[in-house]
């Protein structure tokens, strides 16, 4: 691997990547390591009860300690000052989220008091000397017993805990049923989750001189998204901020929206006319930082004996948890959405009920809605194969979207592009051996051991969200400057996308570079997430280079004598057609672009792309899993997991790799150790490292990477998005696998995690049943 | 709250530093704050994560978990001191080689505790290089190319050896 190799071919090379030098080095920049003169540290007070009236606020004495700069409340603030919600479903009700508490708080961690001193230390020393006296209120953290009649409410000034009901429906669902020769009934629950990018959330936020605007470095998968934001929550013209994200330790969906305390640290630097920097600890993270997942389906699947499914009705309680951020009501439209999966079921009926709860909020986690829907849309398959006596591969296969239907309108009004189902599936099977498997579990099943094989077929929405940007600007001598509106957070971009560029440009990697991150620098743009980068960043930047060629082709037919026509693109430029001799460099264009053009023609050389498709991506794979588990104390093994991924075209396998690893990774450890747990009153129980599990090495098993490539025809690249495809395939493979392994004992379904405590209980009832 | 100065002297990558702390300064901020070393990341607040992680006398710790005045006069490797005349580390070149890396955040950590193994165990197993990085969490490769990056270090540093 070498970033030398020939211009031609870089597209689908494993390069290594260009970020890493800094980063292996201790000189990459993450916000917590900017220092600036006169900087101000601040530190938050958080309620402690997860809901409460705040009777009284004394902060003189914090005030007074010495190196304190500013305290303040909520009633010291204008209530102006606020997080801004997207009204994304109508009639939603938005509760008020002032930037800090005024005179409630709804979840443990809320912000009542903010001091800025000139220490971290010193602004954390004085937080604990503010007196808060609070009334606690009933409160209530599931989202299901918050829909029960009687429950607490979350919000006082609401008449009940739902958000908002949402419903997506095609077909005729009550004739499907009416004419069911079964339906599977599940109930289905996602755990919590908690995103844990290593980097903490922060901010510093610096005035300029002279009070002319305001620069602010920010954790965030979306700085140009986020400057809006901040705009309006803070009441300062978007023009007169810029906003840099450096790098970024990682985001995982929770760096996406604006939180209040980058407003707060924005309003105290203008207010101070100082820099203002604030760095979550971990402990606040768990407490105010978005977290995934917790939805609760209940499903019924109506089949044909067969095993042909007709109707499909999912209801969703979905927790919000107590705040809305601007992307809270994201994942439950997206589990929507996908929720007939690979399967051609035409009556669907799926309602989302979206619940506010005395918790931290919800948002897009990794997976964003589509794990919930995988998971949900597997289980009922395996579960209907299971009853119907039929092979789980055979009810697959039977109801897939098969390759020819694309582009293909989904059951709830959704279009994939492409796939290929049955074929990600086959190559899943003979990579992991799976008749062997099979053998493999039957035998130990007679000696009565708990083996169990699972698979899951999935698919992995990308792209989409609007729009995003591309710049391709050739400079005076020749070198190339990308501007992508698609910031990164570790994923790569400042390699696949100078890949992308070089190959199309026919110029070496080193003669490209990748700019992100600054809305000082870069035009409007949208952001990281979603699996949304190479389809969409890699769009924009492939249709702008494509218009840098066209422009450059005309210029080097000048230069060169020749018509359009007759040029071509050669190794690090333009030649005549047939006459390689007879040719131009890329400075040499530039030099004319940027000097004497003839007549007609625009100077410069710069093309500017905001692409958008109007179409997502549909990358789709397969996913085999063997799971042991202990008999005697619970303890489940994943012995093996097969994972075959399709996201079309691949830029670097190297880079997609990583993703499916980081992905798989975050897919386990839901699957076997996280889950942020509260108790029944809201008080959270897994608030820190100490008892929320993020898989370590050794908790991952062998994994066998394969894949299959279909490209997207709907994209200038051929490509699809991969960041999601781990961490949708392998929780359902597992849950398959260990049901599958209890399935000898009776057991019929078990949520999310399976630890082993959960498992040995589940093992203990079933044998005492079985006895009795 | 303590007002109490102390003085230390604390050798960072081969440069000794004499500086006054506050008794209840940790290590990691004594280095990324009072040096600017800011390779050195903080991750969580309870000694789980091992972003922190440095070599103190030659031992990989979490400088989250120690006082600055407990390193008085210790000899502290940091990320920043590991490439010797702008020759990246060969635990450094695995994790680039290998792609043992996405946001970089664990990653100074991670490396710190790679060298260390590797030190007192040029030949680590796989088992022995997970258990090794047991306290280092990493949330975005899933480790897999972490071991890889590991092992081709080790197979690169017992190469230099025998060649000298």
């Amino acid at each position: 691997m070498t970033t030398q190799r020939a211009p031609s071919g870089l597209i689908g090379a494993s390069i290594r990547r260009v970020e890493d030098p800094l980063l292996v080095t201790g000189k990459g920049c993450y916000v917590d390591d900017i220092q600036l003169p006169g900087m101000l540290h601040i530190a938050f007070l958080r309620s402690p009860y997860p809901h409460a009236k705040i009777i009284s606020i004394d902060t003189a004495a914090a005030k007074a300690m010495p190196g304190v700069v500013a305290v303040l409340t909520g009633d010291d603030l204008s209530e102006h000052l606020k997080v801004p919600v997207p009204s994304i479903v109508r009639g939603m009700k938005i509760p008020p989220q002032p930037v800090l508490a005024r005179g409630a708080v709804h979840a443990a961690g809320a912000p009542v008091a903010v001091v800025a001193a000139e220490s971290r230390a010193l602004a954390e020393d004085a937080t604990s000397a503010i007196e808060v006296e609070y009334e606690s209120l009933p409160a209530v953290a599931d989202a299901e017993k918050a829909l029960e009649p009687g429950a607490p409410l979350a919000h006082e000034e609401f008449d009940s805990n739902v958000c908002y009901t949402v419903t997506k429906k095609g077909g005729d669902v009550d004739q499907a049923f009416a004419a069911a020769e079964h339906v599977v009934r599940m109930h289905i629950a996602s755990p919590r989750l908690v995103a844990m990018a290593l980097e903490p959330r922060g901010v510093l936020a610096s005035p300029e001189p002279m009070g002319q605007g305001l620069t602010v470095w920010l954790s965030t998968q979306g700085p140009h998204r986020a400057r809006a934001d901040l705009a309006t929550g803070l009441g300062f013209p978007e023009h007169k901020i810029r906003v840099i994200a450096p790098d970024i330790g990682g985001a995982f969906g929770s760096k996406g929206p604006l939180y209040r305390e980058y407003i707060v640290a924005a309003h105290l630097a203008l207010k101070l006319g100082r820099p203002v920097k604030w760095i979550s600890t971990r402990s606040e993270d768990f407490l105010t930082t978005n977290q995934g997942r917790d939805q609760a389906m209940t499903s019924e699947l109506a089949l044909k004996r067969d095993g042909t499914m007709i109707g499909l009705k999912v209801r969703v309680a979905a927790n919000l948890g107590a705040y809305l951020q601007s992307n809270t009501a994201g994942p439950p439209q997206r589990m929507m959405a996908m929720a007939p999966g690979c399967y051609q079921i035409r009556n669907c009926h799926v309602e989302v009920v979206a619940v506010f709860t005395n918790t931290v909020s919800t948002g897009p986690y990794r997976g964003a809605g589509r794990p919930e829907s995988v998971l949900n849309i597997e289980r009922l398959v395996d579960k209907a194969a299971a009853d119907l006596g039929i092979d789980r591969l055979e009810i697959r296969r039977k109801n897939f979207i098969r390759p020819e239907q694309f582009p293909y309108k989904t059951g709830v009004g959704v279009e994939y592009d492409s796939g290929d189902y049955g074929r990600s599936l086959d190559e899943a099977l003979r990579l992991s051996n799976y008749d062997e498997l099979i053998r493999q579990r039957d035998q130990a099943r007679k000696r009565g051991e708990l083996v169990g094989v699972g698979i899951s077929t999935f698919v992995e929405p990308s792209g989409g969200a609007g729009f995003e940007s591309g710049a391709v600007r050739v400079e005076r001598t020749g070198v190339i400057t990308v501007l992508t509106g698609s910031s990164s957070h570790g994923q790569g971009h400042e390699t696949a996308f100078a890949q992308v560029a070089a190959e199309k440009l026919r110029v070496s990697m080193d003669q490209v570079a990748i700019r992100h991150g600054d809305t000082l620098a870069v035009q409007q743009g949208v952001g990281t997430f979603g699996s949304r980068s190479a389809v969409m960043g890699g769009g924009a930047l492939a249709v702008a280079v494509d218009r840098i060629v066209e422009k450059a082709r005309r210029i080097a037919a000048h230069l060169l004598e020749a018509a359009p026509e007759d040029i071509v693109q050669a190794d690090g430029g333009f030649a005549v057609t047939g006459v390689p001799e007879k040719k131009v460099t890329w400075r040499q264009v530039a030099g004319a672009a940027y000097g004497r053009l003839p007549k007609g023609m625009e100077p410069g050389l710069q093309e500017t792309v905001f692409f958008d498709p109007k179409r997502e991506a549909w990358g789709f794979g397969a996913h085999v899993a063997l799971v042991r588990i202990d008999r005697e104390t619970g303890s489940p093994t994943l012995e093996k997991l097969v994972l075959v991924d399709d996201c079309g075209v691949i830029i670097n396998p190297m880079l997609v790799e990583g993703q499916v690893h980081g992905g798989v990774a975050q897919g386990l450890g839901e699957a076997f150790r996280e889950q942020m747990l509260y108790g029944d009153d809201g008080e959270a129980l897994t608030g820190s490292l100490m008892n929320y599990a993020v898989p370590r090495a050794s908790d991952m098993p062998p994994l066998v990477l394969g894949e299959t490539v279909t490209p997207n025809p709907f994209h200038p690249l051929g490509v699809k998005g991969v960041g999601e495809a781990g961490c949708n395939g392998a929780p359902p493979a597992v849950a398959n696998a260990v049901m599958d392994a209890l399935a000898p004992l009776g057991i019929d379904h078990i949520d999310m995690p399976y630890t082993a405590p959960k498992l040995w209980e589940a093992i203990r009832q079933a044998e005492s049943k079985k006895r009795s | 709250m303590n007002d109490e100065r102390i003085t230390v002297g604390i050798t960072v990558n081969g440069v000794t530093h004499r500086a006054v702390v506050e008794p209840r300064t940790l290590l990691v901020y004594f280095l990324r704050e009072q040096l600017g070393l800011t390779g050195t990341h903080v991750g969580c607040d309870t000694s789980q994560c091992g972003a922190c992680t440095v070599h103190l006398n030659g031992r990989a710790v979490k400088s989250c978990t120690i006082f600055a005045v407990q390193a008085d006069g210790a000899e502290i490797t940091t990320i920043e001191g590991l490439a010797r005349d702008s020759a990246l580390h060969p635990v450094q070149e695995g994790f680039r080689e290998k792609h043992g890396l996405q946001c970089g955040y664990c990653t100074p950590g991670m490396i710190m505790s790679a060298v260390h193994l590797l030190q007192a165990n040029p030949r680590p197993t796989d088992a022995e290089i997970k258990h090794a990085l047991e306290g280092n969490i990493c949330r975005c490769t899933g480790y897999v190319n972490i071991v890889e990056a590991v092992k081709w270090a080790a197979e690169r540093m017992r190469g230099d050896h025998v060649s000298r």
